[in-house]
């Protein structure tokens, strides 16, 4: 009853936002009224002009389009790394359930940018916080210029990038319908706020981050960092999964039930980076090389980086710590990709792979929170090591200013983030609830919240057969549901 | 008759099947099963934590056989599945009462 509710509040939202945006665009008229005239013919002198004489502006302004939407779309493909990373590291009985949130958090978060997210950090800032303007792409409407479109597309993929980190941490335990609700308020709030600090300039907002020179290139801070403590705080909100501690509070393994998967993942998600931070000019330029090269050293670094340390300390080259080590050199070298050299990005990236391993084991073993994918480690401590590192290997020199300011970046997304998301679960909490009863998390959240589970043809359901106590209801799986039709049927 | 029940490392079973087979043993059923001894199973180290793995993978092999092929059964077995480290499994022994080959109703030892 409670789930229905809160899903029909979200629809109400959306059509609430539909229709404002239909009178955004109607109340519009008086004022393009004027510029109709022009505008509408401009489309077509524009493919005119291209045919009829070639400049080297053009040229230039139609790759910027080109390069930039590829990019945007190797960015869109790291939610397929996402899905697949955290999936790996967790049970199979859970499989569906992260598919269905990494699926849903781009689908809720493409429609919350677009309404909301995207005007408040890129839209004229009057106050100096937050845009206020370009609601619903707006924009397009008022100026008729297709650059806002693909600009658009390009940050709307890293507003989902910062909304998926946090699926990992909270993995096995949380509600569907809260994840629905947090992933429309931090691509609709969180994330566009701190992000028009620090880079609303490069469109028609501005920041008061970026006017002290704050330098995150591609968004180690802006959106790994942001994603990461938004992470932090839902996974202390949600407590540990049921069996990760025992009674005297020592940290229990729960192997995750795929490594081939997640290292698939991070293939997809090393592959996707080449549009991150590459992709992050929005323009066709020659710095892109340069920045690939930097970022595909770090993350090879930060892969080594992350062996060796995972060897030392366990004895094993354990794959999980080194498939986390790629990501972290990644995250790592977002900030400064294009202003470091490479030694500089092997640097920073297999120091990046070090300290991953170190904050893993510290999170788990000492602030006693279950991260089951390592995404605050990941994406929240690494992103903060990212943007130090990319002031202190600054490839024009590093002063106390640079550092000064990198550092006030870091600390002010911790304190955002961690903050706003930490209020926003603890209402989620309050109103919804956040995390599934205790039978559910045992039975699994496949079958309890999606009614099916990932692999039907296979015997890999411990809980059931093992320690499932004589209790649990069994009805679950008589009542199994496929696609709509009861399993009988099917 | 005896019934002879082996648990052995999995990836003994080919060498074991092919010897029993040598031997004159017809036939056998093999089960994937799981299970601890002395050890308690063993604990390995995940993402930097320890976990147990307190019930290992063996296979359960089920052999029945006339009563004077029993020494030479499990002689065979025991020489096939050994490694000599820990782990290397057991060998059951029982008294069989009756067989019936379903499809032709014969029963006793004519049924092995």
């Amino acid at each position: 009853m409670k789930k229905c509710f809160s899903l029909a509040i979200l629809l109400l939202l959306l059509f609430a936002g539909v229709v404002f945006a239909e009178q955004v665009q109607t109340a519009n008229p008086p004022s393009t009224a004027e510029q109709t005239v022009s505008a509408q013919p401009a489309p077509v002198t524009s493919v005119g002009a291209a045919s009829a004489m070639v400049t080297a502006e053009g040229v230039q302004k139609h790759a910027d389009y080109v390069w930039t939407l590829i990019a945007a779309f190797l960015v869109f493909f790291m939610q397929a790394g996402f899905a697949m990373v955290e999936t790996g590291f967790t049970r199979a009985k859970n499989a569906v359930n992260i598919m269905m949130k990494n699926l849903m958090d781009f689908a809720m978060g493409s429609l919350a940018y677009w309404a909301i997210g995207f005007g408040l950090m890129f839209g004229v800032t009057a106050t100096g916080w937050f845009g206020t303007d370009g609601f619903f792409l707006s924009d397009f409407v008022k100026s008729n210029d297709p650059w806002v479109f693909a600009f658009w597309m390009f940050q709307v993929v890293f507003a989902a990038t910062a909304a998926t980190i946090v699926s990992g941490a909270m993995a096995e335990r949380t509600k569907f319908v809260s994840y629905l609700i947090y992933s429309a308020v931090i691509s609709a709030f969180v994330y566009p706020i701190f992000g028009s600090w620090a880079w609303g300039s490069l469109f028609h907002g501005g920041g008061w981050l970026e006017k002290l020179g704050f330098i995150d290139f591609a968004g180690s801070t802006v959106v790994h960092s942001i994603g990461g403590w938004a992470a932090l705080a839902g996974a202390i909100v949600l407590g540990p999964r049921i069996g990760k501690y025992g009674t005297d509070g020592k940290p229990k393994a729960i192997p995750g039930h795929n490594i081939p998967l997640a290292a698939l993942g991070v293939f997809i998600l090393w592959f996707g980076w080449f549009g991150f931070n590459p992709g992050s000019t929005t323009a066709a330029n020659t710095d892109i090389a340069r920045i690939a090269v930097n970022t595909n050293l770090a993350a090879a670094a930060g892969t080594i980086g992350a062996l060796i340390t995972a060897w030392i300390m366990f004895k094993k080259p354990d794959a999980s710590m080194t498939l986390n080590g790629s990501l972290a050199g990644l995250v790592g070298i977002t900030a400064g990709c294009n202003n470091v050299t490479p030694v500089g990005a092997v640097i920073l990236g297999g120091i990046a792979g070090v300290i991953v391993v170190l904050s893993v084991v510290f999170i788990d073993k000492v602030l006693k929170v279950d991260d089951p994918v390592g995404a605050v480690s990941v994406h929240g401590v690494c992103g903060a090591w990212g943007t130090l590192a990319a002031g202190l290997f600054n490839a024009d020199g590093v002063t106390a200013k640079i550092l000064g300011v990198q550092a006030l970046g870091v600390a002010t997304a911790f304190v955002w983030s961690f903050t706003a998301c930490f209020i926003l679960f603890k209402v989620i909490k309050a109103v919804v609830g956040l995390r599934v009863s205790r039978e559910e998390e045992l039975e699994g959240l496949d079958l309890e919240e999606h009614g099916n589970v990932a692999y039907p043809d296979f015997q890999i359901h411990p809980a059931r057969s093992f320690s499932a106590p004589p209790s649990m209801p069994q009805a679950g799986l008589q009542a199994q549901t496929f696609r709509g039709m009861t399993q009988e049927e099917a | 008759m005896k019934k002879i029940e082996a648990i052995i490392k999995p990836f003994k079973l080919d060498e074991v099947k092919d010897a029993l087979h040598e031997i004159g043993v017809q036939g056998m059923t093999v089960s994937e099963v799981k299970g601890f001894g002395r050890q308690k199973g063993h604990v390995e180290l995940y993402r930097g934590a320890e976990y147990d793995i307190s019930f290992i993978p063996k296979v359960k092999l089920e052999v029945v056989v006339p009563d004077e092929m029993l020494e030479k059964v499990m002689s065979k077995i025991g020489e096939k599945a050994k490694t000599g480290k820990i782990g290397d499994g057991k060998i059951f022994v029982s008294t069989l009462e009756q067989i019936t080959r379903i499809r032709t109703g014969e029963i006793g030892e004519a049924a092995i």
